[in-house]
């Protein structure tokens, strides 16, 4: 199948994809978070601003730290006074998630070399989820590809960011609802990840997780506990397969 | 402690600490075989984890008042149905997203149940 990318319609045959060729399909790939995190960082921005800190440490914490909940947790600690302690616990909590990001990415990130540290200090939930949906162009560089789809998203982050912190609340744009771009994209990208594998397993288990924790957890820790009673589910169920099917006929 | 070092070992705490949950899988798996069970999940790992992020982007959904959910619900299943028919990410997204902002912004539902805002 040479679905080289999605958000494009139509399907391109490349053979030999050129550097600036390949950037223009990222940018493509990464259009829908910029519409994402424009509107999130300027909140983010908004709030770091509102709390009385200058705009330059928007930018810093969107450069260094770059994780959206983090961030926002960040700035109510700050508000409350926190212990370093209580910063590095919280953080570890919040974003135990990405943990599981990188279990399924072990394989797709051997082999970029000197790109790879980067790649996993810009593990978001959306550019992970554009990393596992999107296919590599043929013929192109998987790095570099990874690459400049990480760098973008960032950089969209990090705009975001200090575009809210510097106009504050000088700007009184309606842009209610904006963030659901993101939901937007999750839909369209589990979609495709349907036509992928074929296997339904994976989303039973996921809507299982998803609503016992929406009703069981606070919205704060949900999606790490869901994350976890998820990947249980997942371990149950190719246990039971694999005692049931004898060796090597397993789906 | 002035208040530009509290500031930056805050941050440096805080970047230390995102990027250890992030680069912990890749060092523990640096020169050891991941498990088996591990191998096999892998790939049923990334669909699971994109249904819950979308589940989780519904964390504050208020589902007992009005509206009760429903330009969440109404948008997902709009992009849903659009993007199996027309498969096109770009047209599903934005379309999603102005049609989500429509109901929220002009609070559409209202109509249906007599409340006016």
């Amino acid at each position: 199948m040479n679905l080289a990318i999605i958000g494009i319609g139509k399907v391109h045959q490349i053979m030999n994809l050129g550097s600036e060729n390949l950037f223009m399909k990222a940018l493509k790939t990464t259009i829908p978070v910029f519409f994402g995190y424009i509107p999130l960082g300027m909140a983010f921005g908004f709030l770091l601003a509102g709390a009385g800190y200058h705009w330059i440490y928007a930018l810093v914490m969107s450069i260094f730290i770059y994780t959206g909940a983090g961030q926002f947790i960040a700035v109510t600690l700050l508000a409350a006074g926190a212990q370093f302690i209580e910063f590095a616990t919280v953080t570890l909590l919040i974003n135990l998630r990405h943990s599981f990001y990188g279990l399924s990415l072990l394989e797709k990130f051997s082999g970029v070399g000197k790109v790879k540290p980067y790649l996993i200090f810009a593990l978001t939930d959306e550019t992970y989820a554009l990393l596992t949906t999107t296919q590599v162009p043929e013929g192109a560089s998987k790095a570099r590809f990874y690459f400049y789809i990480s760098v973008l998203d960032h950089i969209y982050w990090i705009t975001g960011s200090v575009l809210g912190a510097v106009l504050g609340s000088m700007l009184n744009l309606n842009l209610e609802g904006m963030t659901f771009v993101l939901a937007a994209l999750f839909v369209v990208l589990t979609i495709e990840q349907y036509y992928a594998s074929r296997a339904r397993f994976p989303f039973i288990a996921a809507i299982f997780a998803g609503i016992l924790s929406l009703m069981l957890f606070n919205p704060d820790n949900m999606l790490l506990l869901s994350i976890i009673i998820g990947t249980l589910i997942l371990i149950a169920h190719e246990k039971t397969i694999k005692d049931k099917a004898p060796p090597g006929d397993k789906q | 402690m002035s208040d530009t070092i509290y500031m930056l070992v805050v941050i440096g705490t805080v970047a230390f600490a995102t990027f250890i949950t992030r680069a912990l899988p890749f060092v523990f798996f640096i020169s050891r075989e991941p498990p088996k069970f591990l191998l096999t999940i892998e790939k049923n790992l990334p669909p699971m984890i994109l249904m819950l992020l979308l589940i989780y982007c519904l964390k504050d959904v208020q589902w007992l008042q009005f509206p009760y959910g429903a330009p969440e619900l109404f948008t997902i299943a709009s992009v849903t149905a659009l993007h199996v028919w027309k498969r096109n990410a770009m047209l599903s997204i934005f379309s999603g997203t102005g049609l989500y902002m429509l109901l929220v912004q002009l609070n559409i539902f209202s109509i249906f149940v007599g409340i006016y805002p």
